[in-house]
């Protein structure tokens, strides 16, 4: 008899078991979910609020709307500077990931001779923070007391100062190239590591060689980590700051406050007072990069699939 | 010099607080800042009150200043903070006043940004406070930079009347004599780069204050300013006059391609491979503590002029303190910004190595006689006097100075790499400043 008065009881504690569990995984990212919104999500909702509007010295903040956007995608200073990091990317990328996975190989070939002492040396560039690196090279670049000098004094050659001429954005490259060798090395190394030794052996049997093996096992099997890390050299390109910022005082007439389109968003802000258009430049390029990325992201999985 | 009144109140409409600070200057009728009725014995009064003031300021001698002050006052809480030098300082300041918290009672202001600051409304008019009666005070260069009609935005600290300091040794054995004019100066580069090919007269790879100062001994007047109404003309007779005569030397590849305070720099001139330097008065104590290879071989002498025996000179760098219109102690703040800058901390600065912008200082018999060895015991302040004397009056900067010298280097610093002549790279700069100022909405001509 007393079971009457069970039945309805059941779904009523069903229900209530139900309703903690819909709030139970929002208990659980609930504070990633704050944290992102706050340093995430907030930093983008209020650049793009920045973004539609103009402060002016004389005549304080009006809503514009997306006169900014006009203007960016007609500012020559804007576009010659994301000409500039597309060559640097053009350029820079395809060597710097081609001698990463250069080196990445000749360690994983095994044949190498003090393996460990070659991975860690070649890493640690990526240990010195990037500032101090680009202080290191502007003073390695120095015509007069830097080691350009001593190499025109020693030889008797005449290398031109590498900060004072158009050479500035190859001399960049170097040292963003010094940078991160080591990085992507070692994110190709470590693809090539999880490799599994049975398909080497399958291919010695099978009388392949050496070059064979690369282009037959190794290079398919980290076309992932390819990918990786190209998108992330795109994304570091178009974001080129901190090299042609420190090599700024160096080379002030070489390298323009609008040198890469982060160091135009900078000076735009930071000298200029237009925050609004600093914001606005800042907006086109993110999504810019984020274009290419997927672009490079789609034709990279394309061909995996 | 004068602020038209009826354009600043047309302006109000549209300028909110710029129009209202530049009604208040002119009328001095109303406004919370319009503190007309302060007399000394209110300063005073504030000073033995007491209170906690905030200064930014970079001057280093400012220190022992403030130390002072405070043993004088003990009631007075000076927190003295460097949030950077120069531009960082100003970015600084202006994020302050833009968020409206944080903002110092005392910022240091060169000459050149004090324009920018004071026509945005965020400096003080300091008139109300007594101080129109240090009219004369001051040399007449520092005077008119930090004044605007008859409203007194700042206090001078230092001054940099412009000398040619040179390296004797190295005239010597290039057997070049001093140049008295410009022409002789070229002259002069020519025969010491080929004396020795790696020596050169200066060094100079564009440099906005350097050109700027030069433009304004050759009487140019490339920027008049009337409230918003900016007039931009960098082909004016002075702009050409600098243009043309530089022009010989970058072509002739007289300059030595160093960016000035950079270690190269310093290196040269403590080799003797950069042979003079024209520059403020401020130079000596940067060059005794940064060239101590060259001890006893610098001198110093008048600024080579355009016309032979006149005495044209300009101001080169230089600063003031200035009170922020967001202060809530202004009479406080005025009370150490006159201890500073006209009062006991004068004497106290002079010791510390500033070039003074008192005129009192600037004749005192004993400064005057001062005979440093660096400088192999020349009576080198008398020359650095004379210059103060010799300033070109009516100069004035653009309202956003400070903006126009960060594009110096993408417009007029391409003439320095040859790649087009710099009357023509003026002209970019002209551009850059016109489109930036429209910008902003002043009323900007050519």
């Amino acid at each position: 008899m007393t079971t009457l008065a069970s039945p309805p009881a059941v779904p009523k504690t069903a229900r209530r078991m139900r309703r903690r569990s819909r709030w139970t995984g929002w208990g659980f990212v609930g504070p990633f979910m704050a944290v992102f919104a706050l340093v995430f999500l907030a930093p983008i909702a209020y650049s793009l609020w920045l973004s539609l509007f103009q402060t002016q010295l004389v005549g304080g903040t009006s809503f514009v709307g997306l006169d900014n956007y006009a203007r960016a995608l007609s500012d020559p200073q804007f576009w010659a500077g994301v000409g500039r990091v597309t060559l640097f990317l053009l350029v820079q990328v395809p060597v710097m990931l081609g001698i990463s996975l250069l080196v990445a190989l000749a360690l994983d070939s095994g044949r190498l001779y003090g393996r460990d002492f070659f991975r860690l040396t070649i890493f640690l560039p990526y240990a010195v923070p990037g500032v101090v690196a680009a202080l290191m090279w502007g003073f390695m670049y120095g015509e007069r007391f830097g080691l350009v000098g001593n190499f025109n004094d020693l030889l008797g050659t005449n290398i031109p100062d590498p900060l004072a001429s158009t050479l500035v954005l190859p001399a960049i490259g170097n040292i963003v190239t010094w940078e991160f060798v080591g990085y992507n090395m070692l994110i190709f190394y470590s693809a090539l590591r999880v490799v599994p030794t049975s398909l080497y052996e399958a291919a010695e049997i099978d009388g392949a060689g050496p070059w064979r093996v690369i282009s037959a096992i190794k290079l398919p099997a980290i076309r992932g980590a390819l990918v990786i890390a190209t998108i992330f050299s795109i994304i570091g390109s178009f974001q080129l700051f901190n090299e042609p910022s420190i090599l700024q005082p160096l080379s002030p007439n070489y390298i323009s406050t609008h040198y890469t389109p982060n160091l135009y968003a900078y000076s735009l802000s930071f000298s200029g007072q237009q925050y609004n258009y600093s914001a606005t430049v800042a907006i086109i390029m993110g999504v810019l990069t984020m274009l290419v990325a997927y672009v490079v992201q789609l034709r990279g999985m394309r061909k995996e699939a | 010099m004068t602020i038209r009144h009826h354009r600043a109140v047309g302006a109000v409409a549209a300028a909110g607080a710029l129009a209202l600070a530049l009604t208040a200057c002119g009328s001095g009728s109303d406004g919370p800042s319009a503190a007309e009725d302060v007399t000394p014995e209110d300063v005073a009064a504030a000073l033995e009150e007491g209170g906690d003031l905030l200064v930014w300021a970079w001057e280093p001698t400012l220190d022992k200043v403030v130390e002072e002050f405070e043993a004088e006052y003990p009631n007075v809480d000076v927190e003295l903070a460097n949030v950077g030098t120069g531009n960082d300082h100003y970015v600084a300041l202006q994020n302050a006043i833009g968020a409206g918290s944080g903002v110092p009672d005392v910022a240091q202001m060169e000459y050149y940004a004090l324009p920018q600051f004071s026509i945005a409304g965020s400096l003080a008019d300091l008139a109300p406070f007594g101080a129109s009666e240090l009219d004369g005070t001051y040399s007449p260069g520092t005077w008119n930079a930090v004044t605007d009609g008859d409203a007194v935005y700042g206090l001078p600290m230092d001054s940099g009347p412009m000398a040619l300091f040179y390296n004797a040794k190295t005239f010597e054995e290039a057997g070049v004599e001093v140049p008295a004019t410009w022409d002789e100066f070229v002259e002069a580069a020519r025969a010491i780069h080929e004396h020795d090919p790696n020596t050169y007269i200066t060094a100079d790879n564009g440099d906005a204050g350097f050109a700027t100062s030069m433009i304004w001994q050759a009487g140019g007047h490339p920027f008049e300013v009337d409230g918003t109404d900016v007039t931009v003309n960098l082909a004016d007779e002075g702009s050409t006059k600098f243009a043309e005569t530089w022009q010989q030397l970058i072509d002739e590849g007289l300059l030595a391609d160093v960016p000035g305070w950079s270690d190269e720099w310093f290196q040269g001139l403590g080799s003797g491979e950069i042979a003079a330097l024209v520059t403020g008065a401020w130079m000596p104590a940067n060059l005794e503590s940064g060239a101590a290879p060259a001890a006893g071989d610098w001198r110093v002498a008048p600024m080579p002029q355009w016309t032979a025996g006149a005495n044209e000179t300009a101001e080169n760098g230089g600063s003031s303190l200035a009170i922020t219109e967001a202060s809530e102690k202004k009479a406080l703040a005025y009370g150490f910004l006159e201890y500073a800058n006209a009062g006991d901390g004068v004497a106290t600065r002079l010791e510390g190595g500033n070039f003074p912008a008192t005129l009192a200082d600037l004749t005192d018999e004993e400064f005057l006689a001062e005979e440093p060895e660096y400088f192999g015991g020349q009576k080198i302040n008398e020359v650095l006097s004379a210059s103060a004397t010799g300033v070109v009056e009516g100069w004035q900067y653009l309202p956003y100075q400070v903006y126009a010298n960060s594009v110096f280097p993408d417009t007029v610093g391409q003439a320095y790499t040859g790649s087009t002549p710099l009357t023509d790279a003026l002209g970019a700069w002209q551009e850059s400043i016109v489109s930036y100022g429209d910008e902003q909405g002043f009323t900007v001509s050519e």
